[in-house]
């Protein structure tokens, strides 16, 4: 009997290893054989522990499944949910960078090859630099973290600039609230990570990469390092990669708990050894980054993404989308939300397509009142704007930022004042204190809105200034974009800035 | 279970650091090697650190002030985190965080009085789907609600 339970980090927090220990004891007393695969998470979080059952080959899902009913789960009398590949939220997305997460076990190798993985890796070996590079800008990809930046013109960049040493960084540093898409796919298929670095530093003439991957991540950690010695000992990185004669080799670095460093210069100063306070740019780091020498940054999803690319052609990959934003778009649905979790579908799907339709609306039951869209950096969004499809350029003229395609759904509940003194606050607590619109202008912004919800007629004018203060002069997302959640609140909510006022009066 | 060693020796700290002066940017390594030996960085480790790798000790302290992650002096025996991000914030975190503070007597950053837990502050632990969120040392527990907390304080000791 072949039985999958999770070990994304997720299931596990959910009670996914005592469940497996349950299964294990629960078989040996009834003397079944049974196989235990820990597998990657599906993305329906709601359901986790999801526990797959291979039945005539077919794999059955039950979930979420706790441990006492595993002895129903092994007698056959458990309530299943029939085909896990069957249930919609599932059937119906567009999987292609997460196309194994959860299919796979993340740290088999074999298994990743029998489900394409490495023929990615295996053509661009046979391409010259200038060809690898051409196929990335043709499929259209663009830096999932958030910026959008054409991962191909980052990468040419990078591949003309002449230097004995160039590098291939992974920006890990998956610091968004609402956001889990990187953990996700380290945890659930590693191997596509390491395997999108090596085609990258193929591309650019890189021998050596890094994964900045946050300490808050310890299971990521955990299954990274795993695969990078798998990989390492199967000769997929190292000084002959698959045979080839061409070095490739890379490393997992642990961040330190600083959120700023998700930021691309802050990160490279993080990883040389020093504060990680942001630099100016230019010079850009594709000239001059790790050491000074020149880097590719990109996020874990961009590079996720290159196997397929290469795996399918870069047609294939540009056939997806909507205007600019070409491929998929990992959204996560999280905060209070019936249907949590991560879903992959082509870019041009709208606001309340994702909440209401494929999220189910909120978990309390509750009417939603706000999506932030983004990140604690993107804007809240009313439902008076859940038709703006999800599309980096689509969403921008709405006024809101895709960023990493996380949602965080609130029910009416919540009060946005207080959301928008916390995204000041986090700001101040953040600030790597370079510029000081962000280092002293987030302190102030709290206690301008602790002003406005003490009833003061004109603090919210100095907050408007305030923000475009913060917005113009600040080097980096954090200062520069801690206006959007805050000035978002109070355009498109503007009664809860207003009753204390009336209150007080 | 955070470590609680006696003092460190300096022929400790020294193999410590060594283990990483072969890498490019070593510092964050040796720092979070330190770390998980003793549980802080100690204050013999400053002059040993800067020494090995030619900065000064201001340059040394203005990194690992710099890091949330990083202690110049011991934590409680076991450290809980609580998610005060937005995901968490909007199935209650808030809630159980403030909850939580004040049956233990502290305020973010404190140490109970018997020395066996510290809680932080923490900003996403990648539940965002399944909050609130909280971490015991390294292990993550998601759904938290406060009969949950209340087991995973008693586990501790707290």
């Amino acid at each position: 009997m072949k039985i999958r339970v999770p070990m994304d980090s997720a299931a596990k927090a959910l009670g996914a290893d005592a469940v497996a220990d349950a299964i294990t004891a629960q078989a040996a007393a009834r003397g079944v054989e049974v196989e235990i695969i820990r597998n990657g998470t599906r993305g329906m979080l709601w359901l986790e522990p999801l526990v797959e059952i291979d039945v005539n080959g077919v794999r059955m899902g039950f979930g979420p499944v706790a441990p006492e009913d595993v002895p129903a789960l092994l007698d056959g009398k458990m309530n299943g949910l029939g085909p896990v590949e069957d249930l919609p939220f599932l059937a119906n997305q567009t999987r292609l960078t997460f196309a194994r997460c959860g299919v796979i076990d993340p740290l088999n190798l074999d298994d990743y090859q029998h489900h394409g993985g490495l023929a990615g890796l295996r053509r661009a070996l046979e391409m010259t630099d200038e060809d690898i590079v051409a196929e990335v800008t043709a499929s259209g990809l663009r830096g999932r973290g958030g910026a959008g930046f054409p991962t191909g013109i980052k990468w040419n960049t990078v591949r003309e600039a002449e230097a004995a040493q160039k590098y291939i960084v992974c920006n890990a540093d998956e610091g968004d609230s609402g956001t889990f898409a990187d953990r996700m796919i380290m945890e659930g298929d590693p191997f596509t990570l390491i395997e999108g670095m090596a085609i990258a530093g193929l591309g650019v003439g890189a021998t050596r990469g890094y994964v900045y991957l946050r300490s808050e991540y310890p299971d990521a950690i955990r299954v990274m390092r795993a695969a990078v010695k798998i990989a390492q000992a199967k000769g997929v990185l190292g000084p002959d990669v698959m045979g080839s004669g061409r070095a490739f080799d890379m490393e997992i670095r642990e961040g330190a708990g600083a959120y700023v460093c998700g930021e691309e210069t802050s990160l490279l100063n993080s990883l040389e050894g020093k504060r990680g306070v942001v630099r100016a740019k230019p010079p850009l780091p594709a000239l001059e980054g790790f050491l000074g020498r020149p880097t590719v940054v990109n996020n874990v999803i961009s590079l996720a993404t290159v196997p397929v690319i290469f795996e399918k052609g870069a047609e294939h990959h540009a056939s997806f989308g909507v205007g600019k934003s070409r491929g998929t778009i990992t959204l996560q649905i999280a905060g209070n939300v019936k249907h949590g979790g991560l879903y992959e579908t082509a870019f041009g799907v709208t606001l309340g397509g994702v909440v209401n339709d494929i999220g189910g609306g909120t978990a309390s039951g509750r009417p939603v009142k706000a999506v932030q869209v983004g990140g604690p950096l993107g804007a809240y969004m009313p439902r008076e704007k859940f038709d703006a499809p999800m599309g980096y350029e689509e969403f921008g003229a709405e006024g809101g930022l895709i960023g990493h395609a996380g949602l965080v759904v609130f029910d009416d509940t919540a009060d946005m004042l207080q959301m928008a003194r916390f995204a000041m606050e986090f700001c101040a607590v953040e600030s790597c204190g370079k510029c000081t619109p962000c280092r002293i202008g987030a302190v102030r912004g709290v206690e301008t809105i602790d002003r406005i919800a003490e009833g003061d007629a004109d603090a919210a004018a100095l907050l408007t200034d305030l923000c475009e203060t913060m917005t113009d002069g600040s080097l980096c997302a954090l200062g520069g974009f801690t206006p959007y959640p805050v000035m978002s609140a109070l355009t498109n909510f503007p009664d809860d800035f207003a009753h204390r006022k009336e209150a007080a009066e | 279970m955070q470590p609680s060693a006696p003092a460190p020796s300096d022929p400790e700290l020294r193999a410590l650091i060594s283990d990483h002066l072969h890498l490019e940017g070593p510092l964050l390594p040796m720092l979070h090697a330190i770390q998980r030996s003793f549980g802080y960085i100690p204050e013999a480790a400053m002059p040993l650190i800067a020494d090995a790798l030619n900065i000064t000790r201001a340059e040394l302290h203005g990194v690992i002030s710099f890091y949330h992650d990083f202690r110049k002096a011991p934590a409680g025996r076991h450290i809980v985190k609580i998610c005060r991000a937005e995901a968490c914030q909007a199935v209650g975190g808030n809630a159980l965080a403030q909850r939580t503070l004040e049956k233990l007597g502290v305020d973010w950053h404190g140490t109970t009085i018997n020395g066996a837990v510290t809680v932080e502050p923490v900003y996403c632990l990648g539940m965002c789907a399944c909050g609130p969120a909280a971490m015991v040392d390294d292990r993550v527990v998601a759904r938290v609600d406060a009969a949950r907390m209340d087991t995973l304080l008693a586990e501790v000791g707290a």
